[in-house]
């Protein structure tokens, strides 16, 4: 640093912006390095987050009897310990899959009320109460969903065996209350509807203008507008919208933890109670466990890590290729 | 292709007609799909309570129904099928936002109801020391103590580093480097809160540590930090390069411009985001349970020792599953969203008032 003042000084005699100049450039390294050094803490945290947890569930995997992959069963503390995540990963994929087709076309219908139903005023007013939707946290939809939600869903529940009972889903064959992956399903559409929404608003405000005027000059009544110039732009903003609400459904704890009653059995009638997941298996299981039982329990996570990962990513990836060949954002 | 093309030049002769007609046919009045609403919520009251169905979300779905199929009719009675397919999707999209009102609703009715039963003073200034489940008594006071402290730490840690990321993305970011951080940013927006959770229990199970305030605080960190990245990254988009310009012209170096320019024009927006960041990790229950144990008692210590939690106790007293908790629960749940709404009201005013200044 004092090599840089010594060289700067005879090229340029006034004094003063040289050191102006200098200290810049040794406050500008500094402020650099720091900057730079945050965004690669950032790289290092994810990675390590990916080798830790890999690390300790390899400690686990080696000592499973069962296999991870295919066993029914969570027992890590017997002898021989026996566990595996074929129910979790049956029960979080549909508990999600329900989750989307509830939510995805709910949300694609708030986002075009907001973009083009709502009077102007009102719709920056029903955004707003949207976002509320998603500032409530988990814990309190949990105790909702288990409190309020599990006693009205029941009569529904009736219904859809006594007439969807015939597509063997929604066959209820046990007795019991609603404490089931359809139940949780409903919950965590509730969940994610904010954030499809809101990036399904993004893109359909996005439409060119053009377009729909066009369409509107031709005629069209405002359905006519949406199908042929607002639905096909905004199809793969609501694909991602759709993705990333997946991610949060996908690892979604307190709500099914409080809501589901688990049980260790793949079954696909949905509307009986039981299944599980990972994070409400990982939220139940953990005060039990042991320090083995813990590790059996992080390579669970690490499954859902991946899964998430891979589903956010691609979501991710959809948006910023649209983001390139899209006009709008030229 | 010649059919279309005979159909093309075939198409002038019948259609002068239609449109004269079409202008003088009838139109339902303005008013008409409120009064179908009326009626269709009538009716399915009204089947409802006839056929003894318990669960009003029975009777909300049938109205539902009702409503697009009388206002489809009605449409493509009196106009034709093109004007009733446009009202059928117009009442679809109104049926989608009344469906996501409605939990949002009941649940904020129910929470607030339920809530201040219980919520006073005592309830705020008293802990659960001795307090067995059963018993209407105890309070929240430890799991104040410890969400404002574990949060607290959090945000200390986050805010600077997502700053300062965000800097380093908007201001210095080219090259592969930004791009990966961009995109793992994104990635870490979906990471969720018990993985984050597990990960630092790894790490606690391989240094050996115990769980304390701390720990749950570092998870929360995970979870804050791209959060304050992305809606920095945001404010500091909106500023415009005229400032930058204008400052770095005069001579002044880049990270006094950062600092003195760029920084103070968004910090607005910042704190927005950093508040928003706040409310979300707030509510996260999952990281504490694995990582801070809960207590009964009160705990000052984020560094030493169990702590409690308000999304935590919540989920405390729900287990315990008797009357007086259910209530704890609930009033507990009134404070977490009270503080978490708050939070989110302040940051958007905030939002506003300091809103950047764009070149307009």
């Amino acid at each position: 640093m004092a090599s840089t003042t010594q060289t700067e000084i005879p090229p340029a005699p006034p004094g003063r912006r040289t050191r102006a100049k200098s200290t810049g450039r040794v406050g500008d390294k500094i402020f650099l390095g720091l900057s730079r050094g945050s965004g690669i803490l950032l790289l290092v945290i994810m990675a390590s987050i990916a080798a830790f947890l890999t690390y300790r569930a390899a400690i686990a995997i080696s000592d499973d009897e069962g296999n991870f992959l295919t066993t029914f069963d969570w027992n890590p503390a017997g002898d021989p310990p026996v566990f595996g995540i074929a129910v979790l990963l049956f029960g979080t994929v549909v508990s999600s899959i329900i989750a989307m087709v509830i939510a995805v076309p709910i949300a694609v219908g708030i986002a075009l009320f907001i973009s083009h139903y709502a009077p102007r005023k009102l719709a920056g007013a029903i955004a707003y109460v949207i976002d509320l939707l998603a500032a409530v946290p988990s814990i309190v939809y949990g105790i909702w969903g288990a409190l309020v939600l599990v006693p009205y869903l029941e009569g529904l529940n009736l219904w859809l065996d006594q007439f969807f009972g015939w597509t063997y889903i929604f066959e209820k064959t046990e007795i019991g209350v609603a404490r089931s992956l359809f139940t949780v399903g409903i919950l965590l559409a509730i969940m994610i509807l904010p954030i499809v929404t809101s990036v399904s608003r993004e893109v359909f405000l996005q439409v060119p203008r053009m377009n729909e005027e066009a369409a509107l000059a031709l005629g069209a009544t405002r359905w006519e507008v949406i199908r042929l110039s607002v639905l096909p732009f905004g199809r793969s903003g609501v694909i991602s919208a759709s993705m990333l609400g997946l991610g949060r459904a996908l690892g979604e704890t307190m709500a099914v933890a409080t809501v589901l009653s688990p049980n260790f059995l793949i079954s696909l009638h949905v509307l009986n109670p039981g299944g599980g997941t990972f994070a409400q298996n990982i939220a139940a299981k953990f005060g039990e466990a042991d320090a083995f039982g813990r590790d059996a329990l992080i390579a669970s996570g690490l499954v859902l890590f991946v899964l998430t990962l891979l589903v956010n990513g691609a979501a991710r990836l959809i948006i910023a290729r649209r983001k390139e060949y899209s006009g709008a954002n030229a | 292709m010649s059919h279309a093309s005979t159909s093309v030049q075939d198409r002038p002769v019948p259609t002068p007609p239609a449109p004269v007609s079409s202008l003088s046919s009838r139109t339902l009045p303005r008013l008409a799909p409120l009064g179908f609403a009326v009626v269709s919520i009538a009716l399915g009251v009204g089947i409802g309570a006839a056929a003894g169905w318990h669960s009003r979300v029975q009777w909300g779905l049938l109205s539902a129904l009702l409503f697009l199929t009388i206002s489809y009719v009605a449409t493509s009675v009196v106009e034709n099928k093109r004007q009733a397919k446009d009202r059928l999707a117009t009442s679809l999209v109104w049926v989608c936002f009344l469906i996501a009102v409605v939990p949002l609703a009941s649940l904020l009715w129910t929470t607030i109801s339920r809530g201040s039963e219980r919520l006073d003073g005592y309830f705020l200034t008293h802990s659960m020391a001795g307090v067995l489940g059963p018993e209407a008594s105890g309070g929240v006071y430890h799991a104040l103590i410890g969400t404002l402290e574990q949060v607290g730490i959090a945000t200390l840690i986050s805010a600077p580093l997502g700053l300062l990321t965000a800097v380093y993305l908007v201001e210095y970011g080219k090259g592969a480097l930004a791009k990966a951080v961009t995109f793992f940013v994104d990635v870490m927006t979906g990471i969720p809160s018990i993985v984050a959770g597990l990960f630092i229990l790894s790490i606690m199970l391989i240094a050996g540590l115990e769980p304390s305030g701390l720990m749950g605080a570092l998870a929360l960190t995970i979870l804050m930090i791209p959060v304050v990245v992305r809606s920095t990254e945001e404010m500091l988009k909106l500023v415009p390069n005229e400032l930058r310009e204008a400052s770095l012209a005069l001579g002044i170096p880049k990270w006094r411009t950062i600092l003195k320019v760029v920084l103070p024009t968004a910090i607005g927006g910042i704190a927005t985001g950093v508040m928003l960041a706040i409310a979300r990790i707030a509510g996260e229950t999952a990281p504490i349970i694995l990582l801070v144990f809960g207590s009964q008692l009160i705990n000052p210590n984020p560094f030493e020792g169990a702590q409690s939690s308000l999304p935590f106790y919540i989920y405390e007293q729900y287990k315990i599953g008797e009357a007086a908790s259910y209530d704890r629960a609930w009033a507990a749940a009134l404070v977490l969203i009270a503080f978490v709404m708050i939070l989110n009201l302040v940051a958007r005013g905030i939002a506003r008032w300091k809103a950047p200044k764009t070149g307009r």
